[in-house]
Formats: C-alpha cells, sequence, structure tokens
C-alpha cells in the first residue's frame, strides 16, 4: 500500500499534465508533420543563400514577411499561365486574387498565439478562414490537411504553439481585378 | 487496489482502448424528412409544432422560409438569459427554404442531449413529396434561383459555425426575434401568419421558464433614437451576429455586431480588411459608405469579400441601400 499510493498518485499527475499540455512525444509528432507536409515550402519565407534559395530559418513558419511590400500583381496573361508567386515563395496571385501565407506561430497577434486547438480544427474541417469566414484561397492544399486524423492535427497544433513566436502582420489577400480572368 | 487503479487510468484515457468501450451511440439524422416528425400526414405539418417568423429574418437570396419548432410534451425553454435561451433536450427546430414556389431545402436542428446537437439537411425531391438527407459536406449549387446562380446546401460543419458548437441556438428563435413590439421598418420580414407563436404566447402558455417578469410589458427591443438606426442594428444583428459576437471570439478579431456592442466596436475600427483601392477603409465610416469595408462586404458576391461568407449568392440590395443611406446619413452620431 505504502508504494502503491504515491505510485497512483504519480500516475495521475502524468494524466493530469496530459490532459492540459501536450507531451513531448505529441509536439516531436507535429514537427514531424510538418516537416514532411510542405508547410515550410510556402509559411517559412525563401531567401537566397550561397546555393540558391534557401528556407530562412530565422522567420520559421511566419508567413509572408510584413516588410515585404509587393508591389501590383502583374497583369497575367489570357493562359494558358495561369498564376505567378514571389520569390519568397509567400505570395501568390491567379484568378482568385493575390494571396499573402500566414503567420503560423504561437504571436498572440499576428499569428496563432490566440487559438484554441478547438478553432485550429475547426479551421481545417470547414476549409474556412478563421474557421468561419471566406474559403482557403489557393494555393493552400487544405484539402491535404482536411484528410490528416484529429490526433495527428492536435499534434501539428500542439507544434505550432511550441515553436518561437515571431510578431509579423501578414497583408490581407486583395481580390483580382473585376475583369473576370478566363479559367480556360 | 487494481480496480481503483485502472478506474483512474481508464478516466484520463491512458488504458488503451478505454475510449473504444464507451457506448458511442449518438443519434443519427434519419434519411428522409418524412421521417423526422415534422409531418402529422403526408405534406401536412403537425399542428402541435410552433410555426414563427423572427422579425429579422437571415437573407438567403430571397427564398420564402417557413419556420417550426417542436418542445418535447411537458418540457419549456430556459428563458434566463433573454440572448440565449436553454432550450430541452428534444427540441427540433426545422426551416424550409423556398425559390420561386419549389422546395428546395429543409434544414433540421435537433437537440439530443444537454451538449449533443444533430444538424442536417435534406434536399427536396423533383416531385416535392419528400426530402432527402444530403451529405455531411453539403450539396453544392443544389438549385438554380436566377439565371447562371444556384443556392448550395451548407455542410453541417457550416451549420455548427452559426448556430454554434457547444452552445447551439435556434437564431430566429429568441426574445428579441419574437417580440411582440416588431419593428416595422424590418428589412424583409414576414408577416405573422395566424396561429405563429410569439413571446407572449410562450408566456401565457407557461413554455418559457425565468424569464424577466416585465418580459411582457417591457419586450425586447432593439434601442435606437432613429428608426433607421434600429433597423440596420437588427439587420446586422440576424445576418452578421451570429458570428461576430464577444462572447465567441474569432482570433484575432474584436468586432461583436449584436445591436449594443456594434457601434463601439465597428464604428471607425481599421479591420484586417481594406476595401481595394480605397486609402482610409475603416469597419464602419459615419459619413462616408464608400470606406466603410462592411457595406463593401456586404455588396460583394466575390469568394475573398462577401459577407456573410456564405449561404447566399446574391447580394442583399435593399439592406444595402438602407445601410448606405444610414452610413451617409449617421443618425447616431451625437450631432443628430
Amino acid at each position: 500500500m505504502s508504494l502503491t499510493r504515491p505510485f497512483l498518485l504519480a500516475l495521475l499527475g502524468v494524466a493530469l499534465a496530459q490532459a492540459g499540455t501536450p507531451g513531448k512525444s505529441v509536439i516531436r509528432r507535429g514537427a514531424y508533420l510538418v516537416s514532411i507536409s510542405g508547410c515550410h515550402d510556402c509559411h517559412t519565407p525563401l531567401k537566397m543563400g550561397p546555393k540558391g534559395p534557401e528556407p530562412d530559418m530565422t522567420r520559421m513558419l511566419s508567413g509572408h514577411p510584413e516588410a515585404l511590400k509587393m508591389p501590383p500583381a502583374p497583369k497575367l496573361p489570357e493562359g494558358p499561365w495561369g498564376w505567378v508567386g514571389s520569390l519568397s515563395m509567400t505570395a501568390f496571385t491567379g484568378p482568385w486574387g493575390v494571396t499573402y501565407t500566414a503567420n503560423l506561430t504561437p504571436d498572440k497577434e499576428t499569428g496563432l498565439g490566440s487559438w484554441t486547438e478547438a478553432q485550429f480544427l475547426q479551421m481545417v474541417r470547414t476549409g474556412r478562414h478563421l474557421g468561419q469566414g471566406r474559403r482557403i484561397l489557393p494555393p493552400m492544399p487544405i484539402q491535404n490537411l482536411q484528410l490528416v486524423s484529429e490526433p495527428d492535427l492536435k499534434a501539428i497544433f500542439a507544434y505550432l504553439q511550441s515553436i518561437p513566436a515571431i510578431h509579423n502582420r501578414v497583408p490581407a489577400p486583395i481580390e483580382p481585378a473585376a475583369t473576370p480572368i478566363p479559367m480556360h | 487496489m487494481r480496480a481503483l487503479l485502472l478506474a483512474a487510468l481508464a478516466a484520463f484515457g491512458l488504458v488503451p482502448g478505454a475510449a473504444r468501450t464507451l457506448p458511442r451511440t449518438l443519434p443519427q439524422p434519419p434519411r428522409l424528412l418524412s421521417q423526422t416528425g415534422l409531418y402529422a400526414a403526408s405534406g401536412v405539418v403537425d399542428a402541435r409544432h410552433l410555426a414563427y417568423a423572427p422579425q429579422y429574418p437571415l437573407w438567403t437570396d430571397g427564398a420564402a422560409k417557413s419556420r417550426w419548432l417542436h418542445l418535447p410534451a411537458g418540457t419549456v425553454i430556459d428563458g434566463r438569459d433573454e440572448e440565449g435561451w436553454v432550450l430541452p433536450v428534444g427540441t427540433k427546430a426545422w426551416k424550409e427554404f423556398r425559390f420561386g414556389g419549389r422546395k428546395v431545402e429543409t434544414r433540421l436542428i435537433w437537440k439530443t442531449g444537454p451538449a449533443t446537437w444533430v444538424f442536417a439537411s435534406y434536399a427536396w425531391n423533383e416531385a416535392q413529396t419528400d426530402a432527402t438527407l444530403v451529405p455531411e459536406g453539403g450539396q453544392p449549387e443544389a438549385a438554380e434561383i436566377a439565371p447562371g446562380l444556384r443556392h448550395s446546401i451548407p455542410s453541417r460543419e457550416d451549420c455548427r459555425g452559426c448556430h454554434g458548437r457547444e452552445q447551439v441556438e435556434i437564431l430566429g428563435f429568441n426574445a428579441l426575434q419574437l417580440s411582440p413590439d416588431r419593428d416595422p421598418g424590418a428589412l424583409h420580414a414576414e408577416a405573422l401568419q395566424p396561429g405563429m407563436i410569439t413571446l407572449d404566447d410562450l408566456v401565457v402558455r407557461r413554455l418559457l421558464r425565468g424569464a424577466r417578469p416585465d418580459l411582457l410589458s417591457h419586450p425586447p427591443r432593439i434601442a435606437a433614437e432613429a428608426p433607421a438606426t434600429r433597423t440596420a442594428l437588427g439587420y446586422l444583428q440576424a445576418n452578421c451576429a451570429a458570428c461576430h459576437r464577444a462572447d465567441r471570439p474569432i482570433p484575432g478579431l474584436q468586432l461583436d455586431l449584436r445591436p449594443r456592442a456594434a457601434l463601439r466596436t465597428a464604428l471607425d475600427q481599421p479591420g484586417s480588411y481594406r476595401i481595394p483601392g480605397q486609402a482610409d477603409s475603416r469597419i464602419l465610416s459615419p459619413g462616408h459608405p464608400e470606406r466603410s469595408a462592411l457595406l463593401h462586404r456586404m455588396a460583394s458576391r466575390h469568394a475573398l469579400s462577401q459577407m456573410p461568407p456564405l449561404g447566399s449568392v446574391l447580394v442583399d440590395q435593399a439592406a444595402v441601400d438602407h445601410l448606405r443611406r444610414w452610413i451617409a446619413d449617421s443618425p447616431f452620431l451625437p450631432s443628430h
């Protein structure tokens, strides 16, 4: 009995800890999923290095840099070329308008710092901005994320909440010109 | 001791498979609308259901609508929170949408437990004899409502997006919407038909418990000095405030478009959305409709900017016109 009681209390402590903050293994799982899912491709800006473009890990997952003011989107030909992207791989323009990749770091004002896990899951399930707004825009492959299991989505969220917060206010998307651009 | 230990572990989900042993018999929506309890006989709505019409209806591309609520026998509504009535378990609410005189869809919200709800949408058949449950993801472009424009039946996630996830509300069924002090200027208001339930009826029939004693002598009414403001705030309440409300915060947004908070949180606020080509864009800019993002987004049906973001493909021109005049005149400013 004298040994069982501390053991039980220790287990309950572990359980309570698990119920609150995610464990290291969950965060590691999230890091793995983020790395193999291509999140960095667009959410971590590229910079020019000695061997060409490379992810700027000092801005890891912070989205389109606020300081990188993009000029007006180029007028696109009628096709079949349909969209262009910035050299940073964080800004895109196409028939849907201009989109900038989001800040996924836990900064409370400009990133996911004020989000709850439930809101993150809602965003994925609905495919809507902030979980209840407009559709999430190209080129974000939200349809891929919607196939991820709930435990894995929670792991992704846990990882994103664990990385360094970067204050970076990403611009809002811009509507395309009023003249419809032919899709075919 | 072993049993105690296992129970403790199971309670925290530490026993593999423990969660799978719990019963998971959540009610599912029936396959056909006719199986949901709406009708007493083929095409005849059960007379025991409460038909109602909110004073500030939601714009759905001009659809004609009918609404019914079923309260299980012997149950009452907890009306202590005037803005968020608590409905008894077993409550069902239906809303029928018609375009051009044809029934297109009927939505069902069914409270199956203290904190569990079933959301379902049913698409009507060609013969208009019954409607079939649509998939969880909704049914895009279910029916043509204007040349080249089609009505989409929303997904169940979208239903929850407006009605709530934990604390679900029947948005058109509350004290303000059923108030006998109806706004004569309310946009697209439907006339009360004989037999429709009102706030008075709910009180007289003792279906509302815990409401303030003076509810009928002082029925809910949007406080506004100018009739145009009352109407505008009522419209925003019905069409925007299901999402934009401080008690269900959207990350990064402080906008609350419920009547008491709309002017405080929207007036002259920069917001996150910028009107294209407009240097000084505000959520609501008194005297300047052209600078008011709220109006711009109401008047847009571009996927990137339209508001509300779902449930409509046609601009509500009457509402845009009213709000444009209201913002231009700004009768809510002290100088008036």
